[in-house]
């Protein structure tokens, strides 16, 4: 059973009178557990299209099933409460909440979008900062830490409530190499230990090597079928 | 401790500035209002109980039409002695009734021998007087203000009227009065009292023996021109005088139309206009407080919104519930009305103490270096938190409600 599928899946923008179709009619099938990279220039629809599988923002025709719900059907609550405790995003400007704690702002979606009781979750919280480096960090500010550490704090957000799937649009386009490099080694490991899908979306091909399967977008449109990257798949 | 509550408050801590501006102005708005309601209500009380309690009493009950003309004091306008037994037996049933006092009022000419002038005469029981206006014989600045306030033979003058006639404690003077028939009749009293003017009505007011005013005005049965009344609980005053007007406005002449007319002492006073000026005032004060609260909570809360559009784009991606989200930025306006609340009561109530302590003196009519003593009562003070908080969170409702229907997509993508 697939985790994400994608039929003849489109959205079209409306700005006034012009349409701007920004996926256009693709197919795909995103397994569990997998590491998966959308790649394409700017405007290829990768924003657009992981907005979709996130339950954002709803296809303009197609369909597209996550974790076996049809996305279409979900009205603004339910894909609130949809993506409170399927789903995890990793964000490129990392968007940790300022006015909390490394700690809190890992803990933020057990108290605040689910409620886990504060034995379990300070648990959960503590193990998820171990698993991402940060756990000696925990009493900080996000603007007392590095770019490569939100990022890594973020993981561990987007980590903390189990979902099956986390979608990260660009998560490394605003880090150094290595410090990109190293996110996505961290990603990976997050997989192996949790069997969580990640999802990742990039324009920077040194990145997208990194990926297992990888669709190259262009113009909203899948350029090939997933190519996998043998000896990746072979490590998972 | 993650919650919605230590959120807010780190949001609002996060722009001191602001918040801090926010509060102040919501202090100073209190403080206004508190120490408007404080010294405008002393004040008025102090006024309105120098009017009841030294000149009218809380209620006034008289024949019908006797106050359309009291300017002239009409003595065709009596209770006939049948009546007032009615009136006395309905007061003494009613439990709010404290006590009363009957008086005979005339107009009359007051003589030292040598001058003369016009004088209102009161003829009173001094006992029930003295119960019924409490304040009465305080006011008596020459005389013995323990004793009966008038006996038999003996006047009590206005100080305006002493000043005038230069007529002095235990001088000989004329009253002569019209009686009813149209015949002159006078008499002597002994002055045994002179009274420190009061504002208003009263300035020219003496008081004689009710029996003397009788006897001068050669009543043949003991007629009254006025029961004036004082209750237990003057707040009551408007129910109590529901009741009055029932009972005793029920009771009619043979031709089955009603006798008496009952009266509050603010239809009697045109210091209830003051009073009433002082109330609306009071209002006025209140309504600007409200705009100063919600224009600065609601302009504190859409620039917060704003600001966090990109938090807000996130915590809605991530799951938050919309209902959580209007909750955060509730509580944050909910905060500031209460930190505002909190510290304004306490500057406020600091200030009221200051102003006790200070004791300023003004100066009220003809009564000179009245001391200033401002209080508020708990309920007023309750009354005006509530409105605070209550204003604030009703000035966040809005942007709350706005950030909590944001759209995430476009959230995230707001720079
Ligand atoms: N809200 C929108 N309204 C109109 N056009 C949009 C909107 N979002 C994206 N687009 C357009 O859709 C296309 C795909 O955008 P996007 O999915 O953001 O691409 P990518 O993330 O690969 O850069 C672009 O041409 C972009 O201009
Ligand atoms: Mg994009």
């Amino acid at each position: 059973m697939s985790l994400v599928r994608a039929q003849h899946l489109s959205k079209t923008y409306r700005v006034g009178d012009i349409e701007v179709p920004a996926v256009r009619g693709v197919d795909f099938v995103i397994e569990p557990a997998s590491f998966v990279a959308f790649v394409g220039p700017s405007g290829s629809g990768k924003s657009t299209l992981l907005n979709l599988i996130g339950c954002l923002d709803h296809p303009t025709s197609g369909t597209l099933t996550v974790l076996d719900a049809d996305i279409a059907t979900l009205d603004r609550r339910a894909a609130a409460r949809f993506r409170g405790s399927h789903i995890g995003f990793v964000f490129q400007d990392f968007n940790l909440i300022p006015v909390l704690t490394v700690f809190e702002n890992v803990e933020y979606p057990l108290r605040m979008v689910q409620e886990w009781p504060a034995a379990k979750r300070r648990a959960q919280v503590l193990r998820l900062l171990e698993a991402v480096g940060m756990a000696d960090q925990a009493d900080k500010r996000p603007d007392q830490i590095s770019g490569g550490q939100k990022q890594r704090v973020a993981i561990a957000r987007a980590l903390v409530s189990q979902p099956k799937l986390v979608l990260a649009d660009e998560p490394t386009a605003n880090l150094d190499h290595d410090t990109a490099y190293r996110v996505l080694q961290l990603m990976k490991k997050m997989r192996d230990e949790f069997r969580t899908t990640f999802v990742f979306s990039t324009h920077d091909p040194k990145i997208m090597g990194e990926a297992e399967s990888t669709f190259i977008l262009e113009d909203g449109q899948l350029l090939s079928a997933a190519h996998h990257n043998a000896a990746e798949a072979a490590h998972a | 401790m993650l919650d919605v509550l230590s959120i807010a408050s780190r949001n609002l801590a996060r722009y001191r500035r602001r918040t801090l501006l926010t509060l102040l102005l919501i202090v100073i708005g209190m403080v206004a209002v508190l120490l408007f309601i404080a010294v405008a209500g002393s004040f008025r009380a102090m006024m309105v109980g120098q009017i009841t309690d030294s000149i009218l009493g809380h209620v006034q009950v008289h024949r019908k039409g006797y106050v359309a003309s009291i300017d002239n004091l009409p003595l065709n306008l009596n209770l006939k002695p049948p009546m007032v037994a009615k009136v006395e037996e309905d007061l003494k049933q009613n439990p709010a009734v404290e006590t009363w006092s009957p008086r005979v009022k005339f107009g009359g000419m007051f003589s030292n021998f040598v001058e003369t002038t016009a004088i209102r005469v009161n003829g009173v029981d001094p006992a029930r007087e003295a119960a019924t206006v409490p304040l009465l014989p305080g006011r008596m600045v020459e005389g013995d203000k323990a004793g009966p306030l008038v006996g038999r033979g003996q006047i009590v003058i206005p100080l305006l009227l002493a000043r005038g006639m230069k007529t002095k404690l235990g001088d000989t003077v004329v009253v002569v009065a019209t009686n009813r028939d149209g015949s002159v009749n006078g008499r002597t009293f002994v002055v045994r009292g002179i009274l420190e003017s009061a504002t208003g009505p009263g300035g020219r007011d003496g008081y004689i023996h009710i029996d003397d005013a009788r006897e001068l005005l050669r009543m043949s049965e003991p007629e009254v021109s006025e029961i004036a009344v004082r209750l237990k609980d003057f707040s009551k005053l408007g129910r109590v005088e529901g009741q009055f007007r029932e009972s005793l406005g029920g009771l009619t002449n043979k031709e089955g139309k009603p006798v008496l007319e009952v009266h509050p002492w603010s239809d009697l006073s045109p210091f209830a206009n003051l009073a009433r000026m002082i109330d609306l005032m009071t209002l006025f004060i209140k309504i600007v407080l409200v705009a100063i609260v919600l224009v600065s909570v609601m302009n504190v809360m859409i620039m917060a919104v704003f600001e966090r559009i990109r938090e807000i784009g996130t915590i809605a991606a991530i799951g938050t519930p919309p209902g959580r989200i209007l909750s955060l930025f509730l509580a944050e306006g909910l905060m500031l009305g209460i930190v505002g609340t909190v510290a304004g009561t306490l500057v406020s109530l600091a200030a009221i103490l200051g102003i006790n302590l200070w004791q300023p003196t003004f100066n009220f009519g003809q009564q000179q270096n009245l001391v200033m003593a401002p209080t508020i009562a708990a309920g007023d003070v309750l009354t005006i938190a509530a409105l605070v908080v209550v204003v604030a969170i009703v000035a966040s409702l809005q942007p709350a409600w706005k950030a909590s229907r944001m759209d995430p997509i476009s959230a995230l993508r707001h720079v």
